[in-house]
């Protein structure tokens, strides 16, 4: 039996790894989305005295190595009395890791957000909730729409490192399969092209999603 | 309101407004008062604190003394000194509707929408009513047929009429149009105006503005001067145009090839 056969053999783990990868790909980046959507509402014309630490706070995300605060979820959080098993601490940690990045790209396109429009919204009565769900944040999405696509390929990446926290994900079903069967080149190949697969399809949402917003002038697709 | 006679209550009351920029007065104790279905041009020289004069209006300039009252409603601050919450604030501003010089149209929504934005989503008006209004008044704008088109495919002067339509579906008691031919190519301002001239005939209240001095002639009711933050003359435009009191309106006129009578 060739090493491919046994790996077509054993398809079933892959499966069921790469269902739950999609699983925690998806949750998290819901999750980090609206985080960040969140602190770029809570960064919307606040005081520096709530501005300048949640500045701090997504600084300090994205100077972390994504695996040292899956660590810190997973072994650290227990010593404060917060016990997340395995599975909902890589969550958590891909949300909050990632929900500062989309924070941080979304902040930056908003510093050139045209202030007229802000004007606009103002002179005809809009307050801070609507204008910033109606009219800045629809904008915000759809200009920066290629960054995110960036950070969502970047986000799928780092559900491979919560094997080390021990979530049956894809790449642990690939480890799993490679040290029982010692045929590591197949099965990590194999891995691969499932990455592949969720990356490309990804990519290609969203720049379909990208004919919306060049409708609208915002971008030349 | 209930009080006041709404014939006699001004549309736009100023009293002893100033505002200062750092160090620079750019408005000094500014008196207005518009009538309601009245016509007032505000013109002068750039820096003369115009613009700033109109925005203190709608208070997206927060003055620094003095008092503004839309309809008899104070804006930015209660009588007794109290600053108005957020709230508050957006309610009386939706009084007014106000007019750009750079458009600024929301780029994600098409035409109707931009029209039906704030009636639905601040005055709650339900969207069948909302677009109901829409429609009237992209027709009057001359801009129903494009109502599905999105503002980058527009021209300056179509951008500028939508955006007219834009505030006034918000019903407001008086339109603040700063500056709002300026921005446009030369051969488009003559339809942004015809818009504006209908309005004026339709006994709109409007409060305006422009460097249009055959314009201003034509549809004023008042004409204001404003020099160094100061109102240095107001007349009916007869007088202001042809035997105005100031060598320095004289001077102004002058270098603005002043109009003969529309």
């Amino acid at each position: 039996m060739s090493n491919w056969e046994i790996l077509w053999d054993e398809r079933a783990q892959f499966w069921s790894g790469f269902l739950s990868t999609l699983e925690i790909f998806g949750l998290s980046i819901v999750g980090a989305f609206v985080i960040g959507c969140g602190l770029l509402y809570l960064l919307e014309g606040s005081r520096k005295r709530l501005t300048i630490p949640l500045r701090i706070f997504i600084d300090a995300m994205r100077m972390l190595p994504f695996l040292i605060l899956a660590y810190l979820l997973y072994y650290g959080l227990p010593s404060v009395g917060i016990r997340l098993d395995a599975w909902w601490s890589g969550v958590g940690a891909l949300a909050v890791y990632h929900g500062a990045y989309f924070a941080e790209i979304f902040r930056g396109n908003r510093l050139t957000f045209p202030p007229g429009q802000i004007e606009a919204a103002k002179a005809h009565g809009f307050t801070k909730g609507k204008m910033f769900f109606r009219l800045l944040l629809p904008q915000i999405i759809m200009q920066t729409r290629p960054l995110l696509g960036n950070q969502l390929i970047y986000a799928l990446k780092d559900t491979a490192f919560l094997v080390i926290i021990t979530v049956s994900e894809l790449t642990a079903a690939a480890n799993s399969l490679s040290s029982t069967y010692f045929i590591p080149t197949e099965a990590f190949i194999v891995v691969i092209g499932f990455y592949w697969a969720i990356s490309v399809t990804m990519e290609i949402i969203i720049k379909q999603c990208g004919r919306f917003s060049a409708k609208r002038g915002f971008d030349n697709v | 309101m209930s009080e006041a006679n709404t014939s006699e209550m001004a549309a736009v009351s100023i009293r002893h407004l100033s505002k200062s920029f750092d160090d620079v007065e750019v408005l000094r104790d500014v008196e207005l008062e518009v009538k309601t279905g009245e016509v007032v041009t505000i013109i002068g020289s750039s820096g003369s604190g115009k613009s700033t004069l109109l925005r203190c209006i709608n208070w997206l300039e927060k003055p620094d003394r003095g008092s503004i009252h839309i309809a008899g409603q104070r804006i930015g601050i209660h009588e007794d000194g109290r600053p108005m919450p957020v709230r508050e604030l957006a309610k009386v501003r939706a009084k007014t509707g106000m007019v750009f010089q750079g458009f600024n149209l929301w780029p994600h929504l098409n035409v109707l929408h931009n029209v039906t934005e704030a009636p639905i989503h601040v005055q709650g008006a339900s969207k069948r009513e909302a677009e109901e209004r829409a429609m009237a008044l992209l027709e009057k704008v001359g801009m129903v047929d494009k109502r599905d088109s999105y503002p980058n495919t527009l021209s300056g002067g179509q951008k500028q009429r939508v955006a007219i339509a834009r505030a006034l579906a918000m019903q407001p008691e008086v339109m603040l149009f700063d500056e709002p031919t300026s921005a446009l190519d030369p051969e488009l301002v003559g339809e942004v105006l015809a818009v504006i001239k209908d309005l004026s005939a339709e006994g709109y209240t409007m409060v305006m503005v422009t460097h249009e001095m055959a314009f201003a002639r034509a549809v004023s009711d008042q004409v204001v001067f404003l020099e160094k933050g100061l109102i240095i003359e107001r007349a009916d435009p007869e007088t202001f145009f042809t035997t105005p009191k100031t060598d320095r309106v004289r001077k102004f006129l002058e270098n603005h090839d002043t109009p003969s009578p529309a």
